[in-house]
């Protein structure tokens, strides 16, 4: 608990769960899912799915897929502006269980490539965010520090290896999570690791190239 | 970082002749923020917060709902026509409030202080106050950084949300913030500015949050204005040597009380108050259809 969180942010009105929280939250998931956005479907759960359009949570869902911050005023235009740029989107209230916060939103992005994602997030307050869930991979990201996600060969010596070039590059591990891909014949796993400091560029190559590691992705804290 | 009370400020601010928004700054700082980092933020805040508060009076700004809108304006109008009731500050400020919070109902840029509903009433203050008594922007600065430190401490000890403590919370809340800074900036002590924000506090506490359908226009853009009243009252009280007979520590703990004690139907789920009002079931209606 600092000044800022009690001062500020900055943001378009009215709410900062509704309209500052969804707007970073549509944010995060542009860069969660890299490359453009063709189409998205918004499945708006609890509190988001009777009260959206009052908040204008449905433009700051949108405005945050278009890259916008909570607090440009173009926010109020995101329909718009997701026309001219080609991007469809819908909106659909839904009840995800009650295992979800009041204020979450499931994302179904498809980029230009054709490639789909599923991004599971919630608005918790204050203009702060949770995403839940990446492709079926339990994550706790808020977008306030950097994470990396990698999906791995599941045996001995790939988590020591992450950890190695972790150590090596003077990067503290803040909290992590490794589950092993059920149900499937793959033997692979995945894992998501919160870290302290920001990461150099090479980091993700380097992470890439340990033995065992099929893929890594780094995404880094919110710029606002 | 260990909770903190007002009181340890208190002493601190008194041991190291600092005024509360000094005390704030170094705090920030001790936690890890440089002073000229947390400057420059607090002052492209106060900027926005200039815009804020004259954006809804030269002409009517109205919410995205249709429900509200256009009361700065006629306000503006009345104000300017020297009609008003109010001494300069308390009707400028006021008709700040409501520009700031309509603002906020319309989708315009504001800065949450505490939060978005209560947005009106620090920078409705601070900023009548420091123009009518030419306050340097400096000084109106570590205003708001005492403004943050009171919220910091009801944070901690209570709550700044409407879900989890009623409108007290939010607007009472902000209008405590908004009595501290003022006092600071006209030169009253770190003791004065927390006896302003506890009678600020007393005089919201129990206050409900029950918005109509959901959505913060009802009440909250005439509740900033509340808040205006009872801030610049406090203020003016501690500024007079008045003392708040009961602690600021102990009234944050009364509101966390209080807070708790109030039905889940008064803390911002628009299920009571007015929120279920005949007229305010058929403004949910024209909003949201039958849902």
């Amino acid at each position: 608990m600092g000044l800022f969180d009690i001062m500020g942010p900055v943001m378009i009105g009215p709410s900062s769960s509704h309209t500052a929280g969804a707007a970073r939250l549509g944010r995060l998931v542009r860069q969660l899912t890299g490359g453009e956005i063709r189409k998205v479907t918004m499945y708006l759960h609890g509190s988001f799915a009777t009260t959206y359009r009052g908040h204008g949570t449905d433009k700051a869902l949108l405005a945050g897929i278009l890259d916008m911050l909570p607090s440009d005023e173009r926010l109020r235009d995101s329909f718009r502006l997701a026309d001219e740029a080609g991007i469809q989107y819908t909106f659909i209230p839904t009840d995800l269980g009650e295992d979800y916060h009041p204020n979450t939103v499931k994302f179904v992005v498809e980029t230009d490539t054709g490639v789909t994602h599923t991004v599971i997030g919630a608005s918790i307050g204050g203009g702060q965010v949770l995403i839940r869930e990446i492709d079926s991979l339990q994550v706790r990201f808020t977008g306030e520090r950097p994470i990396i996600i990698c999906q791995h060969e599941d045996h001995p010596g790939v988590i020591a290896g992450i950890s190695t070039v972790l150590y090596e590059a003077h990067i503290n591990i803040g909290n992590m999570n490794v589950d092993r891909d059920r149900g499937r014949e793959s033997h692979t796993a995945q894992m998501y690791i919160e870290i302290d400091s920001l990461p150099d560029k090479g980091l993700e190559e380097k992470i890439r190239a340990i033995p065992g590691i099929l893929n890594a992705m780094i995404l880094l804290p919110v710029q606002e | 970082m260990k909770q903190m009370t007002a009181k340890e400020c208190l002493d601190r601010a008194e041991a190291e002749s600092l005024s509360l928004g000094e005390l704030s700054l170094a705090i920030e700082s001790e936690n890890g923020g440089s002073m000229e980092n947390s400057l420059d933020r607090l002052s492209s805040m106060l900027s926005v917060m200039e815009a804020e508060v004259e954006n809804a009076l030269t002409a009517p700004v109205l919410s995205v709902s249709g429900l509200t809108g256009g009361d700065g304006y006629l306000y503006e109008q009345y104000r300017q026509k020297g009609s008003s009731l109010l001494g300069q500050i308390p009707a400028l400020a006021t008709a700040y409030a409501l520009s700031a919070s309509e603002t906020n109902a319309a989708m315009g840029r504001i800065v949450a202080c505490p939060t978005a509903g209560s947005c009106g009433i620090v920078p409705a203050c601070v900023l009548a106050v420091s123009r009518i008594r030419d306050i340097s922007w400096e000084k109106v600065l570590e205003a708001l950084a005492c403004a943050g430190l009171v919220g910091m401490l009801i944070d901690e000890h209570a709550s700044l949300a409407g879900a989890q403590g009623g409108c007290q919370a939010e607007c009472g809340s902000a209008a405590a913030m908004a009595a501290a800074a003022v006092v600071e900036m006209l030169g009253g002590s770190p003791k004065a500015a927390f006896d302003a924000a506890a009678i600020a506090i007393k005089n919201q506490l129990g206050l409900v949050c029950d918005p109509v359908a959901g959505l913060v226009e009802i009440p909250c853009i005439k509740r900033n204005v509340g808040g205006v009243s009872i801030a610049l009252s406090a203020a003016d009280l501690a500024l007079a040597g008045i003392e708040s007979r009961i602690p600021f520590d102990d009234t944050v703990d009364a509101m966390n009380r209080v807070g708790r004690a109030l039905p889940a139907a008064l803390r911002e789920t628009a299920l009571g108050g007015l929120a279920t009002t005949p007229t305010g079931k058929e403004m949910q209606k024209k909003v949201f259809g039958n849902g």
